[in-house]
């Protein structure tokens, strides 16, 4: 048990280094919906469980939905980009 | 002939004139003066040169091998906000090393107030569920607060990103309504999506609306099962569309659901502290602990903030969708 919660600490911290570090917007707010996920399973470790409820709702849920609407809105999702990566995979299979 | 139409064009009456029939003049026959397409273009031109401007000058100031200034300024703000940082990250660090151990018996947290919500939280309240029991027993005016601030956070989005179409005109009208229905570019019905949704959407409500109802026996309560309920209803909105959704759930149902909820919420608990400060024998009482009908308000008040979240957590994202619901 002490291995587990070791490593979902140790996954928190890199998520959290991650955020700040990955460039593309998409990346981000996934990484930092997995944070949520993982945090709400520390909560249930931690036998608070009404915290792990909310933070699953909130934290992974609503919020990176927000987070993708406003993104389409400002067109922050960079679909060229992805298109070109795509075609050059293909290129290379 | 030239000359006296000359000194008409310069009296008053000529300008009257023209003003009044619209840039046309009976005595000239009717020649349409095109003055406003002329002002139109030459606005167009002052924009277009002030925008080549604006961009000469942004050049010449982030040119960064001829500004010095600028190149000098870049350092100095990566080293010193670096230096800041650090000088940041130990402060905490030192602020945390003064912090009593994680757990242990003599920390000040152990006080009589947790003792006391221990020990007679049941008794006092009714409620199994210590935290809720302090949540909406003990600090019910904090969490009146909280629900109060969820709805002053919803009427600001409301504020900040309302599309009002009853100011525009008709052409403004398509093209916002245009921009706004983003699912144009999307696949209208997506049979996995709308299919998983048919499946989990009242699985996810009923388990919302179980966790707002058993807020005072099990974990959870108006907030967990508020915010559960709201992503069932995102997941419904986007499964099959705001024709469905906007049967049931347009600004005016959001204006009453929330207003009533607050103000019942507002109601009863004034009536509890009432009753309670001046050690009146209150009519609620706290039941046989472990029932549904029991712990006296607590359940009535767990529903009001789950609705309340509920609509909150809809309404946001209704909003930043399409501005408005």
């Amino acid at each position: 048990m002490e291995l587990v919660k070791i490593l979902l600490l140790l996954f928190l911290i890199v998520c959290a280094i991650a955020v700040s570090f990955t460039k593309g917007m998409l990346t981000t707010v996934i990484t930092y919906t997995s944070y949520s996920l993982v945090m709400s399973i520390i909560w249930i470790l931690l036998e608070s469980p009404d915290l792990a409820i909310t933070e699953a709702a909130v934290g992974a849920g609503v919020t990176g939905v927000l987070f993708f609407i406003t993104m389409k809105k400002i067109e922050g999702i960079d679909e060229e980009q992805e298109e070109d990566e795509d075609e050059q995979t293909e290129k290379k299979l | 002939m030239s000359r006296q139409r000359k000194n008409y064009e310069e009296t008053k009456q000529y300008h009257f004139l023209q003003w009044l029939f619209g840039k046309e003049d009976y005595l000239n026959g009717h020649i349409e003066m095109k003055e406003e397409e002329e002002e139109e273009i030459i606005e167009d031109t002052a924009q277009f040169s002030d925008e080549v401007q604006r961009k000469r000058i942004y050049e010449r100031l982030y040119n960064l091998d001829k500004n010095r200034e600028m190149k000098f300024f870049n350092k100095i703000y990566a080293v010193v906000s670096v230096l800041f940082c650090l000088c940041f990250i130990g402060i905490m660090l030192l602020a945390v090393s003064y912090l009593p151990r994680f757990g242990e018996a003599s920390n000040p947290d152990n006080n009589e107030v947790s003792e006391r919500y221990i020990e007679k939280g049941q008794e006092e309240t009714g409620a199994v569920n210590i935290v809720t029991g302090m949540i909406l027993d003990y600090r019910a005016f904090d969490t009146f607060g909280e629900s109060n601030v969820l709805f002053i956070a919803a009427c600001c989005v409301t504020i900040l990103l309302r599309t009002d179409y009853s100011k525009k005109s008709k052409e403004q009208k398509k093209i916002l309504r245009a921009q706004n229905e983003d699912r144009n570019y999307e696949p209208k019905n997506d049979v996995i999506l709308q299919k998983v949704a048919f499946f989990l959407v009242p699985l996810i409500l009923i388990f919302g609306i179980y966790v707002i109802l058993n807020g005072h026996l099990s974990p959870g309560g108006g907030f967990s099962g508020g915010a559960i309920m709201g992503a069932g209803l995102i997941l419904y909105l986007n499964a099959y569309g705001f024709a469905k959704t906007e049967r049931f759930f347009t600004s005016k149902t959001y204006k009453v659901i929330t207003v009533g909820a607050l103000s019942f919420y507002c109601l009863a608990k004034s009536y509890s502290f009432f009753t309670g400060a001046n050690h009146l024998h209150s009519i609620i009482s706290a039941g046989t602990p472990g029932k549904i009908i029991s712990a006296g308000l607590i359940l009535p008040l767990n529903i009001c903030v789950g609705l309340v979240v509920t609509c909150t957590m809809y309404s946001f994202y209704a909003l930043f969708r399409k501005g408005g619901y």
